[in-house]
């Protein structure tokens, strides 16, 4: 397995640019936007929180978790068991709750699945994810198949989160937080260390660092920050059901990485809105004669996505970069 | 519970661990040989099990059905291996898990296509509807113990297969060093067309085979997916012995934790594995 030393940790100037004008446009947008549109666009940002987080595992670290999806949907249930049927919950407390919720879950999960390598990670992790899958999907006491609802968004004292555009952009200030924070880690010893291990585990053991404890604690911070999408879905929706736990939902939020670029960070802000885009492009398709390819939107994503591993499996922040730095240009290098 | 029972359950849990076994020993030959994890491993076990369906329909006969949808799903192999697996042997397992979890996308389409989104039925064969009595109320249906001969067959075929003839020495070496094998006159392009199709085959045959009792659905492949990964990761991956006694322990702890403790039958499994990875983390035969 190729462990490629750098993943544009850097972002030139270029990129960056565009990024603010993206932070721009996307705080604007509710001005323009319809209320559709405006709750695609906050499901877009939740999905972009969780592919960051497991850019963190995937680009940083170099494990590929193909059971991330338990820890969003941990949190999701989490606000679900604590919100009473006929009240909302408050915020603060049922945050930090939900949070806990998903770190605990990923700090007993991690501490069995970080000592794999390679595939074994991938099946480790997939398996573990399924048995959070069915122990909700069995369980009449957890929601069953059916799932639970949300009568409630989270009760945040200050400001009213049942408004959509208030929920925008709480949801649009925790994007912009996590990437902040996660930017931070990425160029911290904490960070550098992570990256260390992809380029060469054994190395890095030889100099001193603790692989063990640095992938579990990658690996927790992931889960955790991966419950935030997860809560910030269960409060637009007001539904959860296994599903968001499901293998699919893992193996798209790998995708969405892969789309974007990983590595950065930004690539998964890039790739979940890219991946949502284009699935709601397939799933709009209209019907050709008597084939209606809208209600096929998964072969044109299966096709999408083989086409993707096999012209640009760099992802799109990639394809950008090798446009924008052919020689000649000058790149900028910051945090 | 009393010894015709516990009989009756180590039975069937000697069925669904030689099933499991099928479809494992695919994935674990395609990965240690290769190097390549293959998601839509599962998607050819609901393939096989929807071309019982059809050609058991159309041509009268489920021997036939077997005889014919062997054939196709080697031909689909060697076409699906040539086409695309062969470009990702040396890539990133990323990509291999993106490119094959496209796959069953297209996979589960296609056969909505072809065969649409209903729930069907294929009929045992009259030769093998019977059931054998145990005792005086109970008895064991005869189409299970035929499913578990032909596993068995084929387990004992593959093991021969490997380990005695001269193709499978060419595997072993393939396996053990590609380039040394290539370097002595070994054609491993042809070796890895062979096992991905054998892989392909032994998957749908599982489907074929398991059609008549477990009915054919969409979305059939993606649990027997996940229990097949239990299994490699019990076993040891690349280790085909492993998998043999992985996928019985599976059927085993399966079978049994559904009959004394239904509540907590789904997750058992997982226990079991849990367990295997803090005692071995690389598996219990790592090859």
């Amino acid at each position: 397995m190729s462990a490629p030393a750098t993943h544009l940790e850097a972002l030139p100037r270029s990129l960056q640019a565009l990024l603010a004008l993206g932070l721009i446009a996307l705080a604007l947008f509710p001005l323009v936007g319809s209320d559709f549109h405006q709750q695609m666009v906050t499901r877009m940002m939740i999905l972009a929180i969780f592919a960051m987080s497991l850019d963190l595992l995937q680009g940083v670290t170099g494990l590929v978790s193909l059971g991330h999806a338990a820890f969003f949907g941990i949190a999701g249930y989490a606000l679900a068991f604590l919100t009473p049927a006929d009240a909302p919950a408050s915020l603060w407390w049922t945050l930090p709750a939900a949070l806990l919720a998903s770190g605990a879950a990923a700090l007993v999960i991690g501490f069995l699945v970080v000592r794999t390598k390679g595939i074994y990670f991938i099946m480790a992790t997939m398996a573990f994810a399924q048995m959070v899958f069915y122990l909700f999907f069995d369980n009449r006491a957890l929601g069953g198949s059916d799932g639970l609802y949300i009568n409630f968004r989270p009760d945040a004292g200050l400001f009213d989160l049942e408004d959509k555009r208030v929920f925008y952009y709480f949801t649009l200030a925790c994007l912009a937080g996590v990437y902040a924070f996660l930017r931070r880690v990425l160029w911290s010893p904490f960070g550098r260390a992570l990256a260390g291990i992809r380029v060469n585990e054994h190395r890095m053991r030889a100099i001193g660092f603790g692989s063990f404890g640095h992938k579990l604690a990658a690996f927790t911070l992931a889960g955790t920050l991966a419950g935030l999408a997860g809560y910030l879905w269960g409060a637009q929706t007001g539904f959860v059901n296994p599903e968001l736990m499901g293998f699919h939902m893992s193996a798209h939020a790998i995708m969405m990485v892969i789309l974007g670029g990983m590595g950065n960070f930004a690539g998964a802000i890039v790739g979940a809105f890219a991946f949502e885009f284009m699935l709601e492009l397939f799933k709009d398709l209209p019907a050709f004669g008597g084939f209606d390819a809208g209600k096929h939107w998964q072969l044109w994503m299966g096709l999408f996505i083989v086409a993707v591993i096999c012209f640009a499996p760099r992802g799109l922040l990639g394809l950008l970069q090798r446009l924008a730095s052919r020689p000649g240009l000058r790149e900028g290098r910051d945090g | 519970m009393d010894l015709a029972n516990v009989l009756i359950q180590l039975l069937n849990s000697v069925q669904y661990g030689l099933l499991l076994f099928m479809l494992a020993a695919g994935l674990t030959l395609i990965f240690g040989i290769m190097g390549v994890v293959n998601l839509a491993h599962g998607s050819f076990y609901m393939l096989g099990a929807y071309l019982a369906y059809a050609l058991s329909s159309r041509l009268g006969s489920f021997a036939w059905a077997i005889v014919v949808g062997t054939a196709l799903s080697v031909v689909f192999g060697l076409a699906l291996e040539r086409l695309l697996f062969r470009r990702f042997y040396q890539r990133d397992h990323l990509d291999q898990v993106l490119l094959t979890f496209g796959l069953i996308y297209v996979f589960e389409e296609g056969r909505s296509l072809l065969w649409g989104d209903d729930v069907h039925g294929v009929a045992i064969p009259p030769l093998l509807d019977g059931s054998l009595p145990l005792t005086d109320t109970l008895s064991y249906p005869v189409y299970r113990l035929f499913m578990m001969g032909v596993c068995v067959a084929l387990a004992v075929g593959l093991y021969l297969l490997i380990g005695r003839t001269r193709l499978g020495m060419k595997i072993r070496a393939g396996a053990f060093n590609r380039e040394m094998a290539e370097s002595l006159g070994v054609n491993i392009r042809l070796i890895h067309a062979v096992v991905f199709a054998i892989g392909v085959a032994l998957a749908t045959l599982a489907g074929m085979i398991a059609a008549p009792v477990s009915s054919v659905y969409p979305n059939m492949g993606a649990p027997v997916l996940i229990m097949c990964f239990v299994v490699v990761v019990i076993g040891g991956i690349g280790s085909v012995r492993g998998a043999l006694i992985a996928a019985l322990l599976v059927g085993l702890v399966d079978t049994f934790g559904k009959v004394l403790l239904p509540q907590v039958a789904g997750m058992l499994v997982y226990v079991l594995m849990a367990a295997v990875l803090l005692w071995k983390p690389e598996g219990l035969f790592k090859s």
